[in-house]
């Protein structure tokens, strides 16, 4: 079990589940509430909602769903709004193939993940076979 | 606890979009954040409402969506080649800017499909295109 915890730097701000598609919306919609909150303009917000919405998803349709935390914290020095989405899942082989641009295993378009990583400021993703992804994104403040 | 979820999940089934049909035109006015489900009903319903009703174009409202991400613009643009197959055209109206700019970003261009600014300027780009006037139809 991968136990996320809120690193010594991060506020914890939230902490969401996604376990049925509905979720995937009211999270998303939260997701905009929070950058909202911190000030972000419309376009930002909806560039982190997006970016967002597609790791929501994948959660769901590959790994059954996941959990989703909502942190505030400095990095490289910028202040940043941190959405961590952790799974239990399948977990991903091929980093370097799901990053490419039009690949696609499952009914996406294959925008997902590296249509998400180019909405925000800081992508990461770390993955094990059969134990589970985590993939964390951050959009300045 | 289970009853409960199921209740919501029957809550879910049973949003629709309206789907209005004016003339030969029918006006889809998305007005609320589609979970994924429901956008390929809304798909589905419009394709089977052409094949009813004969339309020759579609016009589809997304003033009010504050987020298109890739399943929501793959169905918008698979809806378009479809209906395109069955002889209507589709216009998409209304997008935000900032909607607009994300789906660049995103990387989904959404080929072959038409957009316009707002309702009226639909309306008139569909009306050259079928050389007919809205109004006039009945």
């Amino acid at each position: 079990m991968m136990v996320q915890q809120a690193e010594d730097n991060f506020n914890r701000i939230a902490a969401y589940s996604i376990q049925t598609e509905n979720d995937i919306v009211n999270a998303r919609q939260l997701i905009r509430y929070h950058a909202k909150q911190f000030g972000m303009g419309i376009v930002d917000q909806t560039r982190i909602t997006t970016a967002v919405s597609e790791l929501f998803r994948n959660m769901y349709q590959y790994a059954g769903g996941g959990d989703v935390f909502v942190d505030q914290g400095i990095f490289s020095g910028h202040n940043a709004l941190i959405i961590t989405c952790v799974d239990e899942g399948p977990g991903i082989e091929d980093l370097d193939l799901v990053m490419k641009d039009g690949y696609s295993s499952g009914s996406g378009m294959g925008y997902g993940l590296p249509g998400a990583k180019r909405l925000v400021d800081v992508f990461s993703i770390e993955s094990e076979v059969s134990k589970g992804t985590k993939v964390r994104v951050m959009k300045w403040i | 606890m289970k009853k409960w979820n199921e209740q919501i999940d029957h809550s879910m089934q049973e949003k629709r979009i309206p789907i209005i049909k004016i003339g030969d035109y029918l006006i889809v006015s998305i007005q609320i954040d589609m979970h994924d489900k429901l956008a390929i009903q809304l798909q589905s319903q419009i394709l089977s409402e052409i094949e009813k009703t004969g339309a020759r174009g579609v016009l589809i409202d997304i003033s009010v969506l504050e987020m298109v991400d890739s399943f929501i613009g793959r169905m918008l643009s698979g809806m378009a080649s479809m209906a395109s197959i069955m002889d209507a055209a589709v216009v998409i109206v209304g997008m935000q800017p900032a909607v607009a700019i994300t789906l660049v970003e995103l990387g989904l261009e959404m080929p072959g499909v038409d957009t316009a600014l707002n309702m009226e300027k639909g309306i008139e780009m569909l009306e050259r295109r079928l050389g007919q006037k809205f109004q006039n139809l009945s």
